[in-house]
């Protein structure tokens, strides 16, 4: 729907030029008003952040007493609270943070190399009890994990893995979701390698470790995100399993110096920036794989 | 020595025996950190656990104890959660995707991010930034907002006509840029020759959007559901960076903070799986039910 001025150039402004000016105003408006309607969207969504980080940077009387103000003002904004989760201050604030490295770290590691064995395993073999295996994948996925929370917490006691690393890591181990996803991925292969690499006597693990898997790169980019990032804000499971404050992950210890009475504003707020920081920045680079990554499982095909 | 590792080679060459090697993890993990505990969530549920060696079979009275208000109150409050995520979750974000899916607008890349990031954040960060926003002082930012539209400050944590409103306001803010992102994704696999056809035919956009978009994105719309079903019946850690568990006349509480307090403020842990067998209850029916109505929403993959 283009307007050509020729119609005003030949004969002046008739009345069909005037209605298709007509059209195309309404039409820029609609369109302005969409953009502006976009522009109040994003202020809205980015607004939390930006005043969490303008609040760090603030003293505790600073926030309660000239107010919550959402305006930068150099004059009482300072580095004392950033500083201060390095001090005595902090408290344990780097121990939470090098537990939520270790505890990201290695779950997503071992639940990216176990999901994709078993994804793989069901996608490319034929064997008995393939679909038994497959139905019992789908099925956890149908049942809630908050319903498994105090047998499970029963037994971590008893294999003594309460307050430990492992006792957070290991139930994830295999991610029904990533296996599903893998499964989905591997079954996109050609298999032709898989006959040639046997010809050249790789052993069945090889053939996965060595052809296969490269093949699936952007299979597991996808889930890297998905289970770090699930792994990094998990709060449920690490609040029933860290019993002490130095075995608390990020979101855990945070929330501990949440409370009702006197919140400890000055660390809570800068540690919150920190644990996120990390993030948005490996996401700033890598928008495209984010957003695959976290709505992964949904809809192929 | 020598034939164990025949055993273990002829396992890795041969394509019969490889497929269970590559599937052990499973296994594994679903006998120890699923089947078991599953089963014994089934028989805690029974019991009154007093002490590490201290169990009393009790039969059905742990079920019947859930019936009462609080536990009813806290049903309620979940299965409000959930409608409410779902009337905004789900219309809300497919109409941006539209939006943002059309080629004349400007910056959508930026938009698209812009309302991704939140998602970035956990929940109980979120939950931060919210309780400062909606902070009592005269002056936190929530309350200056209302002030110019002539309203008086609030006590939105202590409120409890409010309870519900931050606890989907804040579900709003963290899921609205996935949603659109699900959104988007299908939306890229409608053929734009449907829309093409349709404009000779004389549709405007809103039937176009009824008659095309929404028919071909309901796989999408289905998994978005489904998923909002699952997390907002299950939904806990909202609340309790909120109001631990201790909301004002538990008008936060949800079904996973009913179990937790019960089990980890109480100690009543029998009662707890009683909680967790009725969520299961719950979902399970809810997902029979949607098969019937939807069937599967992942039918062309079966």
């Amino acid at each position: 729907m283009e307007t050509r001025p020729i119609n005003v150039q030949s004969k002046g402004i008739n009345k069909n030029s005037i209605l298709k000016n007509y059209t195309l105003i309404v039409k820029l408006m609609v369109r302005s008003a969409i953009f502006m309607f976009f522009v109040i969207l994003s202020i809205i969504a980015l607004f939390p952040l930006y005043y969490l980080i303008i609040s760090s940077f603030k003293s505790a009387d600073q926030l309660f007493t000239t107010g919550l103000g959402v305006t930068i003002n150099l004059k009482v904004m300072n580095l004392k609270n950033y500083i201060s989760l390095f001090g005595s201050q902090g408290g344990l604030y780097l121990s939470w943070y090098k537990n939520s490295l270790i505890i990201t770290a290695l779950g997503t590691v071992l639940t990216l190399l176990f999901s994709s064995m078993v994804g793989y395993g069901l996608a490319v073999y034929q064997f008995r009890g393939k679909n038994v295996i497959f139905t019992l994948v789908l099925f956890i996925m149908m049942v809630p994990m908050e319903m498994l929370l105090l047998p499970m917490y029963k037994l971590m006691i008893s294999l003594n893995l309460l307050n430990t690393y492992w006792g957070v890591i290991l139930p994830g181990v295999v991610s029904p979701t990533a296996v599903f996803f893998f499964r989905q991925y591997a079954a996109g292969l050609p298999k032709d390698f898989m006959d040639a690499a046997r010809i050249d006597g790789c052993t069945e693990f090889g053939i996965f470790w060595r052809v296969m898997a490269p093949l699936m790169i952007p299979a597991f980019g996808a889930m890297t995100i998905l289970v770090a990032l699930g792994n990094w804000n998990n709060f449920l499971w690490p609040l029933i399993v860290m019993r002490t404050d130095q075995m608390f992950t990020l979101p855990v210890g945070l929330m501990s110096l949440l409370t009702p009475y006197e919140s400890n504003y000055s660390i809570l707020l800068s540690g919150s920036v920190l644990s996120i920081l990390p993030i948005v920045v490996i996401y700033l680079i890598n928008q495209e794989a984010f957003m695959s990554g976290l709505t992964v499982g949904g809809i192929k095909g | 020595m020598l034939k164990k590792k025949n055993i273990i080679t002829n396992i890795l060459y041969t394509p019969k025996w490889a497929p269970y090697f590559f599937i052990l993890p499973f296994i594994v993990i679903f006998l120890v950190f699923f089947l078991y505990p599953f089963v014994n969530a089934f028989i805690m549920s029974f019991e009154n656990i007093i002490g590490p060696n201290q169990v009393v079979f009790v039969g059905f009275q742990n079920y019947k104890s859930l019936l009462d208000y609080h536990f009813f109150n806290a049903i309620w409050n979940s299965t409000r959660y959930t409608f409410w995520t779902l009337i905004i979750l789900i219309p809300f974000p497919l109409i941006l995707a539209v939006l943002l899916n059309s080629e004349k607008l400007i910056g959508k890349k930026f938009f698209r991010a812009a309302l991704f990031i939140p998602i970035l954040t956990s929940t109980v960060v979120a939950g931060i930034v919210f309780s400062l926003i909606f902070g009592d002082p005269q002056l936190s930012p929530a309350n200056s907002l209302i002030k110019i539209f002539g309203m008086h400050p609030k006590t939105w944590l202590r409120d409890t006509k409010l309870a519900m409103f931050l606890l989907v306001l804040l579900a709003t803010w963290r899921w609205t840029g996935v949603n659109i992102v699900y959104f988007l994704s299908g939306l890229q696999n409608i053929p734009k020759e449907l829309y093409e056809s349709a404009e000779v035919d004389g549709a405007g956009n809103f039937s176009k959007l009824l008659y095309i978009t929404i028919p071909l994105l309901k796989p999408v719309i289905i998994y978005v559901l489904t998923i909002s079903i699952f997390g907002g019946f299950a939904m806990f850690t909202e609340t309790y960076v909120f109001w631990g568990t201790h909301s004002p006349e538990d008008s936060g509480l949800t079904i996973v903070a009913y179990l937790y307090k019960q089990a980890f403020e109480t100690g009543n842990l029998g009662l707890g799986c009683a909680i967790g067998i009725v969520l299961l209850a719950i979902i399970l029916t809810i997902n029979i039910l949607q098969l019937k109505f939807f069937g599967l929403y992942n039918k062309e993959e079966a």
